[in-house]
């Protein structure tokens, strides 16, 4: 795993503890993906505190936290499904804060939500079909790809999506997803509800598309898991950056573990 | 021959009313199930819409007649149709405008959306009753038989005739054209597929890029050639009165709820059960049962289950049944 | 029930242009509309009950309301004993191996296992109990449809005061609401107003068709008025009447139309007022507040452990029970029973108008929205030749342009109800006396 220079241990505690609060941005190099002091909610209170997120490309970005901590509130406010009172979103620098959500896929993000995410009348390559709906270009090429990483998919590909197993559909929401070429995949909970080998496969998969160069940010309750393949790992309480630091020190922190990994 | 000719029999008054009248349904069903699938709610101005397009058709048709225009053995009306259809379609459009944006706009619940579509359906009501006023109109012209049921008894030498009007031999093949032609859309097209991947999940469907209104725009332009079609196909093979195409209304939403509401080969489906069900139920089968069995057997009444003026009990009927049994439809549709 | 003046305003001027008919028009027609308004009214209670308090979306009232107009003639039609005697035996017998077949079934398909033992019992239950009702069913109709057809061929009703109809008619508006209900509740809303368009239709095909029961579409005439309102022809007659008629300087021919519509209008005014009156207080019950509270969040409701279907049930079936009064006391009024004029624009669709403008959710707002869209119902009709002539002027007599639309000016009243439920539902979604 690459180290981050961008963080740097903050308290100075020792290798073992992990750094508190918000990351450091510096505002000349900024991160590919930013979403910066991020504040606001659904109605009229706030879920996001100052909240910042931070993704780099072609590493993989994970939020954990308590239930309830706003993770997956912190994701949509960056592909801009709920209004911001404050803080801004950039891509690549450049600042799409009040763009909608189809707007920022056109800007290269796509986003796999929790559930839902297929279209489950549709067969497998109509779903793939249905992701690159926006491009006009031939997608031969990129649905090869997404069958080169899902064989199972190529497989199944004349099959209705709503009839395959839960895993299966999650690899078809990542593969629609990955139909427009995007440089920043957002998955909320891509492991909720399947099972522990399904996980760890869907995991691999993930790691092999970061490889590719893609920025992956991913809100995961299997937060150890998750951390484990994590270059950057957030942990959030009440909608507050607590820990900011790499996957393998925030697993390593005593007081990480037992706070938020269960021991 | 006894048994070939209750046979013809049968077909003569069950089969080939049926099959037209089950097309009819079909056409009507597969716009209401289109518009529940998109916009999510039961268009209650289904059947006058169907009305209105049918008056559009007629006016064109008696306007052809007056300039001498007709479609020789064929109705004059099939010439008239794209007229009808298109201005359905800029009715239907209009009104999508003025009424039922809003409420998209404003996430209304779907049974506002189905109390608006009273209002859309009192005012085409009005409209058509002021235009062409609310009696019966027959349209019909060319050539009324296929096959007269003389001719078929002299061909055959049975002793029954099978007759095929030239309305109920177009209904099907056209029904089955645009069955075909709407499929085909669905599944093959970008555009097509696009509605139907809103239909499946709207919200994956707007983050995938795909436009909404355009959907919405496009769904109204095919309901209203569905219907307009669906219109004057049961126009022409029976008559055209307002009130008939209101009615009209039980048995296309009991056909679209039969096969699933939202799925448009359950509509088809449904269609021709409602359609058969109606038929075969107020059959008289008197004369059927007297040629199958011995002459001291023969019935002695019409043998028949219900008048035909309970023929919207039948609707109702298989309707009632789904919904205790199989609320999704027997094609299993989006609603519960 | 605060005093609003903008609501006492509201009923103040619909009473006012209600006055206004009776001043320069007459007051026989002023009354007439006062009368249809109440039972407008009264059926706009009952789709507001459903609709107000509960939500739910009833697209059958013309049913309803026809089967009230059934239980007058049920109730207050002399027996015809020749008919009964024909076939009425045979014909009860019919009705009850039909009711039997069906709790038969009913039976078997909750009884037995599922398979197809179970299915071929079924079939067998609904094959034999069909020939057996109408081996039954159809020589006791003919039998009694054959009893001197021209005035009678039905076999008639109870021969009881005509007021018990009423209450009568909202039983056999809530029979027929509980079952519609029972099928169609709990599944989404749709389903519920297409059940309900379809057994309206029903309802109305039976009354129809049905001539042993109710002539069908030869109408039953002369159904007794009640005990309290007298005939034309008696009042005209009474010294103390032709008094009165030369003290207000009137003939006593229009003077009794108008004391007759007038003793109508009060017996109406009473029931309104009394089934207001308990609405308001289920309203403000513990039990009205629940409805309301499953309305406004069916999910929480339903978590909160209560159930959203049997409490949706009990206010559909009250409500229709409303409507099926309202029904009986239109036949009552117009003193025959005229099944073909049965018609979903003018029963269902209408109402609907009423209670949407008006305010749905609002009991008072209900009744207004009944008397102001009748009195537009009824006054569009004749405005609308009116203003017909008006923007035809410049065309001879006899064009046809102009024969057309003068002939095709009664639909426009179609089309103004239309306008004003869009515009109202857009602009005013809580209509004229919006829910508290």
């Amino acid at each position: 795993m690459s180290e981050d220079t961008l963080i740097e241990n903050g308290t100075g505690e020792g290798a073992m503890r992990a750094r508190e609060g918000a990351p450091l941005i510096d505002p000349d190099n900024p991160p590919f993906l930013l979403g910066d002091s991020m504040r606001g909610g659904y109605g009229a209170a706030d879920i996001l505190h100052e909240c910042t997120i931070a993704a780099e490309k072609g590493q993989i970005t994970v939020i954990v936290g308590p239930n309830g901590a706003g993770k997956s509130t912190a994701m949509k406010a960056i592909f801009g499904m709920l209004d911001l009172r404050a803080g801004k979103v950039t891509i690549g620098g450049k600042d799409i804060t009040g763009l909608s959500p189809q707007e920022r896929v056109a800007e290269g993000m796509a986003f796999v939500p929790q559930t839902n995410n297929i279209f489950p009348s549709m067969t497998v390559e109509e779903n793939l079909e249905m992701g690159a709906f926006l491009r006009r270009d031939d997608i031969a090429g990129t649905m090869e790809e997404v069958y080169e990483l899902f064989p199972v998919l190529k497989e199944k590909r004349h099959q209705l999506a709503g009839e395959l197993s839960g895993g299966q559909r999650q690899q078809v929401a990542v593969g629609r997803a990955l139909m427009t070429r995007p440089t920043v995949l957002m998955l909320d909970e891509p492991t909720a509800g399947v099972s522990p080998i399904v996980m760890d496969e869907l995991f691999d998969r993930i790691i092999e598309i970061a490889r590719t160069g893609l920025t992956i940010l991913m809100v995961e309750q299997n937060a150890r898991q998750a951390l484990e393949i994590a270059d950057m790992g957030y942990v959030l309480v009440q909608g507050r950056n607590r820990y900011t630091d790499t996957g393998a020190r925030l697993l390593a922190d005593p007081e990480v573990r037992r706070s938020f990994l269960g021991g | 021959m006894d048994i070939l000719n209750a046979f013809v029999l049968l077909a003569n008054f069950v089969i080939v009313p049926a099959l037209a009248y089950g097309s009819q349904l079909a056409l009507g069903a597969l716009g209401v199930t289109l518009i529940y699938g998109i916009l999510r709610f039961s268009n209650f101005a289904h059947g006058d819409t169907m009305a209105f397009g049918t008056m559009v058709t007629i006016l064109v048709t008696w306007w052809f007649w007056s300039m001498g225009i007709s479609a020789g053995p064929l109705p004059t009306a099939l010439l008239a149709l794209p007229f009808g259809i298109a201005a359905t379609a800029l009715l239907v459009l209009a009104t999508d405008r003025a009424v039922y944006r809003f409420y998209r706009r404003v996430k209304a619940k779907p049974v506002i959306f189905v109390i608006a579509s009273l209002g859309v359906m009192f005012i085409l009501n009005g409209i058509v009753r002021f235009v062409i006023g609310p009696d019966d109109r027959n349209f019909a012209d060319g050539e009324r038989f296929l096959v007269t049921a003389r001719e078929f008894r002299q061909m055959t030498g049975l002793r029954e005739g099978l007759a095929i009007k030239t309305t109920q031999a177009l209904t099907v093949v056209i029904a089955i054209l645009v069955v075909i032609a709407l499929f085909w859309f669905l599944n093959r097209t970008r555009t097509g597929k696009s509605m139907r991947a809103y239909s499946d999940n709207e919200d994956l469907a707007l983050l995938s890029g795909i436009d909404p209104e355009r959907v919405v725009v496009i769904t109204w332009v095919i309901a209203a050639g569905l219907a307009t079609i669906a219109g004057v196909l049961y126009g022409l093979d029976k008559s055209f009165k307002p009130f008939t195409y209101f009615q009209l209304l039980l048995p296309i939403f009991a056909s679209a709820i039969v096969g699933g509401l939202g799925n448009p080969l359950g509509a088809i489906a449904g269609g021709y059960l409602v359609a058969f069900s109606e038929v075969a139920v107020t059959y008289a089968y008197k004369k059927f049962f007297a040629y199958l069995l011995p002459e001291r057997l023969e019935p002695e009444g019409l043998m028949q289950l219900l008048s035909t003026d309970y023929k919207f009990a039948v609707s109702f009927a298989i309707l009632i049944l789904v919904l205790l049994f199989r609320p999704t439809g027997l094609f299993r549709g989006k609603a519960v | 029930m605060s005093i609003n003046m903008k609501n006492v305003a509201l009923f103040a001027v619909i009473f006012g242009l209600i006055a206004a008919v009776g001043i320069w028009q007459s007051w026989s027609v002023a009354f007439a509309i006062l009368n249809l308004g109440l039972i407008s009214a009264l059926m706009s209670l009952g789709v507001n009950m459903q609709w107000g308090y509960a939500g739910l979306f009833n697209v059958g009232t013309m049913g309803f309301v026809a089967l009230g107009g059934l239980a007058t003639v049920l109730v207050a039609m002399p027996p015809v004993k020749e008919a009964w005697a024909a076939g009425g035996g045979r014909m009860m017998g019919a009705l009850a191996v039909g009711a039997l077949t069906i709790l038969a079934a009913r039976l078997v398909w909750q009884r037995m296992a599922p398979g197809r033992r179970r299915g071929l019992a079924l079939a067998a239950v609904l094959i034999l109990g069909f020939i057996a009702y109408r081996w039954l069913y159809v020589p006791a109709a003919n039998a009694i449809e054959s009893i001197d057809p021209a005035s009678t061929g039905y076999l008639g009703g109870l021969d009881l005061e005509v007021l018990i109809a009423w209450p009568v008619g909202g039983l056999l508006a809530a029979g027929a609401a509980w079952i519609v209900a029972k099928t169609a509740l709990g599944l989404r809303s749709d389903y519920l107003a297409i059940a309900t368009l379809g057994i309206a239709e029903i309802i109305v095909a039976v009354m129809k068709n049905e001539e042993w029961l109710d002539r069908g579409v030869k109408n039953v005439i002369g159904i007794p008025r009640p005990f309290m309102v007298p005939y034309e022809v008696e009042i005209q007659q009474q010294p103390w009447f032709l008094d009165m008629a030369s003290g207000l300087g009137t003939d006593p021919v229009s003077l009794s139309s108008i004391w007759v519509k007038l003793l109508y209008a009060a017996l109406f005014t009473v029931v309104l007022l009394v089934i207001l009156w308990m609405a308001e207080m289920a309203l403000k019950s513990p039990w009205g507040r629940m409805m309301r509270a499953i309305r406004d969040n069916e999910v929480a409701a339903e978590a909160m452990g209560k159930d959203v279907t049997a409490r949706h049930l009990q206010i559909f079936v009250l409500g229709s029970a409303v409507i099926g009064i309202a029904g009986a006391m239109l036949t009552t009024l117009d003193g025959q029973l005229t099944p073909g004029t049965y018609n979903p624009l003018r029963f269902t669709f209408l109402i609907w108008v009423m209670v949407i403008v008006g305010g749905s959710g609002n009991n008072w707002g209900a009744i207004l929205g009944g008397f102001l869209i009748w009195f537009l119902w009824v006054e569009v009709e004749a405005l609308g030749p009116m203003l017909m002539e008006f923007f035809t002027f410049w065309l001879p007599d006899g064009n046809p342009v102009r024969e057309h639309l003068m002939k095709s000016a009664a639909h426009m009243r179609l089309l103004t109800m239309g306008v004003i439920l869009l515009l109202v539902l857009r602009f005013s979604p809580r209509g004229l006396i919006p829910e508290k």
